[in-house]
């Protein structure tokens, strides 16, 4: 299709009548598609609406961005004490505080973005009923915004594995990989749980209670090595087990190198996204009815 | 006229009535509720009702058409369903060029950023590119008169300078096609002012199409030339503006339809019946409201008076109420101190107001006959409805509710010192 987006500038578009693109309005039946090409158009709006929830998300805060550092810190501590000290739960032979950390970040990462694209589509209720665009973009853009606080976070990890005298193996290339995999699960269950949330609002008390499950159902305050194989492999199936497990072995050289568990957690994580977002597109006619 | 900007085929559009009443959509609204609901809602016969219905009709490239209609009539939901915000529920449209719609002012606006920042975004979120965003910065901050706040959170700009930011980020919108709801009537009467010259110019330059939703008629006649006229979520007429108009007006039970007879034989009336009036007709000054009658213009009120024997009638008033029945202006020949001398039979009286000083909205029309010792031979506080249209009103937007009932000239001067 011919798109002349790029054509109106300065002063006037002057787009011949016939090259104009022409959109269909009718209604839609079943699975829609997912329309990518539509996305990426609005690469733009994508940007602005991170940008906006990056400015927007510490405004008038007294801490600032130290909420992005605190949460997993002061999660690691009370594990560290707990769970490293009083249970004496193992670590794979690393200082509990970075082997819980290391976890602790990209979880982070996973579960706020689920947090806030879960409640996306109904925060953005003035949007969804006054103007169009492809709507995608509300719930990929908060998954997205996270990045900037796991890089916070992530600073502060490498700053605690310098303390503790570790340094990053050759294996840390995979590090962008294993985020990837980390988001592609929060988008894909912040898919599913935005667009429920706009018919269902039991999403709301549904979402806290889920990645506390989800906390303890990932091996975070444990390793993932005290089961063997092939449960190890099949613990995969939490997309956030292959995610922890992955950064532990990528940054601190645990000697768990969770090649089948990541390749389970990846196909998991993808089914996940497809059908997230292919639901979502399927509900999407009815957002700004119901929300 | 070089083709067809939107072409729109039985559009429909229904909702469920919820049990409060309201329409709520598709499905219930708590997982609770979608358990426990056996019976399929979907079902449920007249739980439905359709807020627009079959609606047909094509607006041609560079074409200003005004869509108008009552509260309820539909109007929201078809630019809801032409910007693509919701989908029909029957029939088709075919959109040819880039849409921008302007739903409400401010859309996408947040109010911890500042205003430089919420033009960017704001501007995004309607459509428009960074780099024609970046271009028309200087301009739109000058359109809103706001360079001094630029850089404060919006959160504390007054309401008149969010509205002008908000507004003056939507004016430099240049899709080939503009969708406009009731959004304008924002703003004092100046920004008013500038922003329909705005809209004005953006329309008539390189044949963009404009699809304007206004409850503000006199903005609807100097802007378009064609209207469609919704009333119950059908499309019920369509043609030239001031034929639209007129019959809109007339549709709402207005027996007002400005150069028509209205016959008052079905009026209840008191008085003795010695002289009775049998019809009425009014006619506004002012061409650019179809002859509605209008605040600052003037307004004849023809009467045909039946006298059953030459009378000497000693007063005949014209007076409007509201619709509490306030007496407000009282148009009295008693005033001019003179009497009327009536024919037997058919008399046509006629009785000009220079300015009727009332502001726009629905009147009560009333008269009164006397003999010239105060006997009153005809007399009723409600004879029609009339409406008083904005036609003087600059602004593009509906005027706020209430202003009061009577307008007044004024200036407003700071005192030095």
């Amino acid at each position: 299709m011919e798109l002349n987006l790029e054509s109106t500038h300065s002063g006037t578009p002057e787009v011949p009548h016939e090259s104009r693109p022409v959109v269909r309005i009718e209604a839609s039946r079943g699975w829609a598609s997912l329309e990518l090409e539509e996305l990426w158009r609005y690469r733009e709006l994508l940007y602005f609406l991170v940008w906006r929830d990056v400015k927007v998300r510490y405004k008038q805060t007294a801490l600032g961005v130290g909420w992005a550092i605190l949460q997993p810190v002061a999660t690691m501590i009370v594990f560290s004490l707990f769970f490293g000290g009083l249970a004496g739960v193992p670590s794979d032979g690393l200082p509990y505080p970075v082997f819980s950390f290391a976890a602790l970040v990209p979880w982070t990462f996973f579960s706020q973005g689920l947090l806030q694209s879960a409640n996306s589509l109904v925060a953005s209720q003035n949007l969804l009923t006054k103007v169009w665009f492809p709507r995608l973009a509300i719930p990929l853009a908060t998954v997205l915004a996270g990045v900037v606080d796991f890089g916070l976070a992530f600073i502060v990890l490498l700053c605690l594995m310098l303390g503790y005298g570790i340094t990053p193996t050759w294996q840390v290339v995979w590090l962008p990989l294993l985020l990837l995999l980390a988001f592609v699960t929060s988008l894909g269950v912040g898919l599913w749980l935005s667009a429920l949330n706009v018919q269902f609002r039991d999403v709301r008390y549904l979402v806290p209670f889920v990645t506390q499950l989800w906390l303890f159902a990932t091996p975070i305050a444990y390793p993932g090595s005290l089961l063997s194989e092939p449960w190890r492999t099949l613990y995969g199936i939490n997309p956030m087990a292959g995610v922890v497990e992955g950064f532990r072995w990528a940054l601190l050289g645990t000697d768990t190198a969770p090649g089948p568990m990541l390749a389970v957690s990846s196909l998991v994580a993808l089914a996940l996204l497809a059908s997230g977002a292919f639901y979502f597109r399927r509900m999407e006619r009815t957002f700004a009815d119901l929300v | 006229m070089s083709g067809q900007a939107i072409l729109a085929e039985g559009l429909g559009k229904r909702y469920q009535l919820g049990e409060d009443g309201r329409p709520r959509g598709l499905r219930a609204n708590t997982l609770r509720d979608a358990l426990t609901n056996f019976r399929p809602l979907r079902s449920q016969p007249g739980s439905w009702i359709w807020a627009l219905d079959d609606v047909s009709f094509t607006v041609a490239e560079g074409e200003i058409l005004g869509v108008i209609g009552g509260n309820g009539a539909g109007k929201s939901t078809l630019l809801k369903i032409l910007s693509r915000i919701t989908e029909p529920s029957r029939g088709w449209a075919e959109i040819r060029g880039r849409v921008g719609s302007l739903l409400e002012v401010g859309t996408g606006f947040h109010s911890e950023l500042t205003g430089r920042e919420n033009i960017f975004l704001s501007g995004a979120i309607l459509g428009m590119r960074r780099a024609e965003i970046a271009g028309k910065l200087d301009s739109i901050v000058e359109f809103a008169e706001v360079e001094r706040f630029l850089d404060t959170p919006v959160k504390r700009y007054s309401s008149g300078m969010y509205l002008r930011l908000a507004f003056a980020v939507a004016a430099h919108l240049e899709p080939e096609i503009l969708m406009v709801d009731e959004v304008l009537a924002v703003g004092d009467a100046r920004f008013q002012r500038k922003c329909l010259g705005k809209m004005r110019e953006v329309s008539s330059r390189e044949g963009r199409t404009v699809l304007f939703v206004s409850h503000n008629l006199g903005a609807v006649q100097r802007l378009c030339s064609r209207c469609l006229l919704l009333d119950g979520g059908a499309l019920v007429a369509q043609g030239p503006t001031g034929e639209i108009v007129a019959r809109y007006l007339a549709g709402r039970g207005l027996a007002t339809l400005p150069g028509q007879w209205i016959d008052l034989s079905g009026v209840e009336r008191s008085g003795t019946g010695e002289a009775r009036v049998e019809a009425i007709r009014c006619v506004g000054g002012d061409p650019a409201a179809a002859f509605q009658p209008s605040s600052e213009r003037s307004l004849e009120i023809e009467l045909t008076i039946a006298a059953d024997a030459p009378r000497e009638a000693g007063n005949i008033a014209v007076t409007f109420y509201d619709t509490a029945g306030t007496k407000l202006v009282n148009a009295d020949t008693l005033a001019l101190g003179r009497t009327l001398a009536l024919r037997p039979g058919h008399n046509r009286v006629v009785l000009r107001i220079e300015a009727l000083h009332l502001n726009p909205g629905v009147y009560m029309l009333g008269f009164w006959i006397a003999s010239p010792a105060g006997v009153p031979w005809d007399f009723t506080d409600a004879a029609a409805r009339i409406e008083v249209v904005e036609a003087g009103w600059e602004g593009p937007g509906r005027r706020p509710d209430g202003d009061g009932v009577v307008p007044c000239r004024f200036e407003l001067r700071l005192e030095e010192g």
